[in-house]
């Protein structure tokens, strides 16, 4: 080309831009994984006598576990013993009374992460519970929350306030046997956030937690339990951000889902973790448990998930749609640069009758990223007239990258409908002409045609999220042509 | 405005435009006639800025400067417009969007303030009525699912919007019905003027009926093998290319 550079080339010298350190005192206790380190994070936590009994079940359990390598994402072995599993902000330990008493660096971390923990934010509608390292650090508008009945707040609040309902409903869609990592967090968990949506209630705002990375050598265990009770309604976002480190960090979370009769969650992830840099260094392993059960007829849950950060993802946000008439919706961005790599997609499970489940999965390769959707439809022998709709559509930048496809579909009934429909295309040399011609930059043509093919997805996101989504996608393309 | 000097491209290993030469001065209006396969769209492309093309030898000046170390956007922000042969689809991004965006770009570029969604809707419209295009096509997504018909209106539709300078016809007539090309031809004239000009590629002369040019050049094998005014076309129509082609090999020994 005439400015010496190739369009499809390049993909990333773009800076991540959350990548700093906070210097903040924290309380760290030594690495190393042993049942004396479980008592140490349960007393540090003031827990109740079931949680350290659940904690230490999980993590005999895990011992005889081995790590799952099915997935198709190539990573060094993690060493489980040179991590720490608890740090916490010191200030933070007797936990702040109100947004005042927050450390004002921690604050400034938020703002250049642009939360609103402000009340000034107030008018935005979101209610933010934000977890850095392991410790929920402030939850707003718990208050006119509370004045409808619903419990917004961290889980070790939830474990002091709610042990009732923590018990209840804790493990009862992930259990702690379910696989490597779901039963290394609930061993470790140290916070995350938990919701109840009373009988009959919508909540009237987005709910939201933006979690963070900080420390170093630290692994992110949280665990996110989220009900709605019969016919409540609750949208709820999480976002996510890591500073640059060169050593790989772990994350493992688990989050629960939990939809009665006629209930509704809307459950929406932008996950920008740090990815790593150009050459494959650093960057978060993300190897999350997300699971949705919709116990009750005509409930409904849909997860939507843009994914942008992370050296490695690993993930399946799933449905187990067990009432009847109830619905399971996954819409799916997942986008790998440079070296990144992403394992990714759902499980429709179908038990109840007249299930529907929809499944939209949008790959973006590019650099040297592999993106892989990996999907199960299950269609039980019971769930008479289920529904499934999927269409997975992967687009590559580049000639290094790859994108993959492992639709598993199992139907044992003869009443039920699949549908399945997939697609590959590379963003087009004549797509990004034509823009440039149209006087396009090259970058601004690609991000252009990225959105475009992200759209359906996009469009299920609440409108401040998309937004966001849409220049999150600009910032990792950044630099991938020339 | 632009002059093309002995101008040699290959693709992939293969020679395809052999030495062209070409001035357009402002103003005037130029057909290029040949038939398939004899480098016209290649040649539009290269002035658009493809970088499939690798130019062997020649030059292209456009307005004094360089053309050829420009890149597409910059031609673009230049006054150089190109309706496409086979415009490209682009799934998901609705039309007013990326033309709206590609306004916007070439007048950040020269220095002009961008416009509002108002002030571009009002432009846009204004020439729908000219092209006689439902406005319903601007809600969907650029070119998908678009006719053929549709599609090259779309394409005068952008070039009405964007205003060039510069003009290059990719065969914006072929696949249109005669009232479509009417209105299509209609869209062209109104962009004629003192200071534009603009380029036709065609193989039939039926547009000519239409847009009435200034000089005719015809391409066979990758070089003009003759040139002449708005009369040299109808020639073409009467004696076919076979007639010129057999001309102009004679003249090459
Ligand atoms: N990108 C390309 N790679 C290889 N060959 C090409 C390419 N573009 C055009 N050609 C070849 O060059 C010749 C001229 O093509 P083109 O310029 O499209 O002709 P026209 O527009 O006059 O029909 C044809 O033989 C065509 O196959
Ligand atoms: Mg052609």
């Amino acid at each position: 080309m005439p400015n010496g550079s190739d369009p499809v080339h390049d993909f990333t010298t773009q800076e991540y831009k959350y990548g700093f350190v906070t210097e903040i005192d924290a309380d760290t206790i030594p690495k190393g994984l042993n049942e004396d380190i479980i008592r140490l994070i349960s007393q540090k936590k003031n827990e109740p006598e079931f949680m350290l009994e659940w904690r230490l079940k999980a993590f005999r359990h895990w011992r005889t576990m081995t790590e799952p390598r099915w997935s198709n994402v190539h990573y060094p072995p993690i060493d489980y013993q040179d991590l720490h599993y608890y740090s916490a902000p010191k200030s933070q330990t007797n936990g702040p009374k109100s947004l005042d008493e927050v450390d004002p660096e921690l604050r400034r971390t938020f703002d250049k992460l642009g939360i609103p923990l402000e009340e000034q934010k107030l008018l935005a509608g979101v209610a933010v519970d934000a977890v850095f390292d392991s410790v929920s650090v402030a939850t707003t508008f718990k208050e006119k929350l509370s004045e409808l009945g619903i419990i917004f707040c961290s889980f070790s609040e939830a474990v002091q306030n709610h042990p009732d309902l923590v018990k209840k409903y804790l493990g009862t869609v992930v259990p702690y046997t379910d696989n490597f990592f779901a039963a290394l967090n609930s061993a470790v968990f140290s916070d995350g956030s938990f919701c109840y949506v009373p009988k009959g209630v919508r909540c009237p705002m987005e709910l939201s937690t933006y979690f963070r990375i900080n420390a170093a050598k630290t692994g992110q265990f949280e665990r996110t339990l989220l009900i709605a009770d019969e016919g409540a309604y609750v949208s709820y976002l999480e976002g996510c951000t890591a500073p640059m480190r060169d050593e790989n960090q772990l994350h493992a979370a688990v989050v629960e889902l939990i939809a009665l009769e006629d209930a509704q969650i809307k459950y929406s992830t932008v996950q920008n973790w740090y990815p790593g840099d150009k050459d494959g260094k650093g960057g978060i392993f993300n190897f999350v448990t997300k699971r949705g059960a919709c116990r009750g007829a005509r409930s409904k849950i849909s997860w939507t998930q843009v994914e942008t950060g992370s050296a490695i993802t690993w993930k399946y946000p799933s449905c187990l749609l067990l009432g009847d008439d109830s619905i399971g919706e996954f819409y799916s961005v997942a986008l790998t640069n440079n070296f990144q790599q992403a394992d990714t997609g759902t499980k429709m499970i179908h038990v109840g009758k007249n299930t529907r489940s929809t499944i939209v999965s949008k790959g973006i390769s590019a650099g040297r990223g592999q993106n892989s959707y990996r999907g199960l439809v299950e269609i039980h022998k019971e769930a008479a007239n289920a529904r499934n709709y999927t269409q997975c559509d992967s687009m590559l930048i580049g000639e290094k990258c790859g994108a993959h496809t492992f639709p598993f579909i199992d139907v044992r009934n003869t009443s039920s409908q699949v549908e399945h429909e997939a697609s590959t295309s590379k963003i087009g040399e004549d797509q990004i002409f034509y823009c440039q011609q149209r006087g396009l930059k090259a970058e601004d043509a690609v991000s252009m045609i990225v959105n475009g093919f992200c759209k359906e997805v996009f469009r299920e996101l609440p409108m401040e999220f998309a937004v966001e989504a849409q220049r999150l996608l600009e910032v990792s393309l950044e630099g991938s042509v020339g | 405005m632009l002059i093309i000097r002995n101008l040699h491209a290959e693709a992939e290993g293969k020679k395809i435009l052999q030495g062209i030469d070409l001035e357009v001065k402002p103003g005037e209006v130029h057909a290029i006639m040949g038939p398939n396969g004899s480098g016209k769209s290649t040649l539009a492309q290269v002035v658009a800025g493809h970088d499939t093309y690798d130019i062997t030898t020649g030059e292209v000046l456009y307005e004094g400067k360089d053309l050829l170390e420009l890149s597409p956007e910059e031609r673009a922000w230049e006054g150089i417009f190109m309706a496409f042969q086979y415009p490209v689809e682009i799934p998901g991004v609705r039309n007013t969007y990326f033309l709206k965006s590609a306004l916007n770009a070439i007048r950040k570029a020269r220095g002009e303030s961008e416009l509002d969604a108002m002030d571009f809707l009002d432009l846009a419209k204004d020439k729908m009525r000219l092209l006689n295009m439902e406005e319903s096509l601007m809600e969907r997504a650029v070119n998908e699912g678009f006719s053929g018909g549709e599609k090259k209106r779309n394409e005068i539709l952008q070039m009405a919007v964007l205003d060039p300078k510069l003009a290059i016809l990719d065969e914006t007539d072929s696949g249109l019905d005669i009232d479509a090309l009417k209105i299509v031809a209609n869209g062209v004239n109104a962009l004629r003027g003192p200071n534009r000009a603009i380029v036709v590629v065609t193989h039939y002369q039926r547009l000519l009926n239409y847009i009435v040019p200034d000089f005719v050049h015809v391409l066979v094998g990758g070089r003009i093998v003759k040139s002449g005014g708005r009369e040299l076309a109808l020639e073409l129509e009467k004696q076919g290319y076979a007639g010129i082609e057999k001309a102009a090999a004679e003249s090459r020994l």
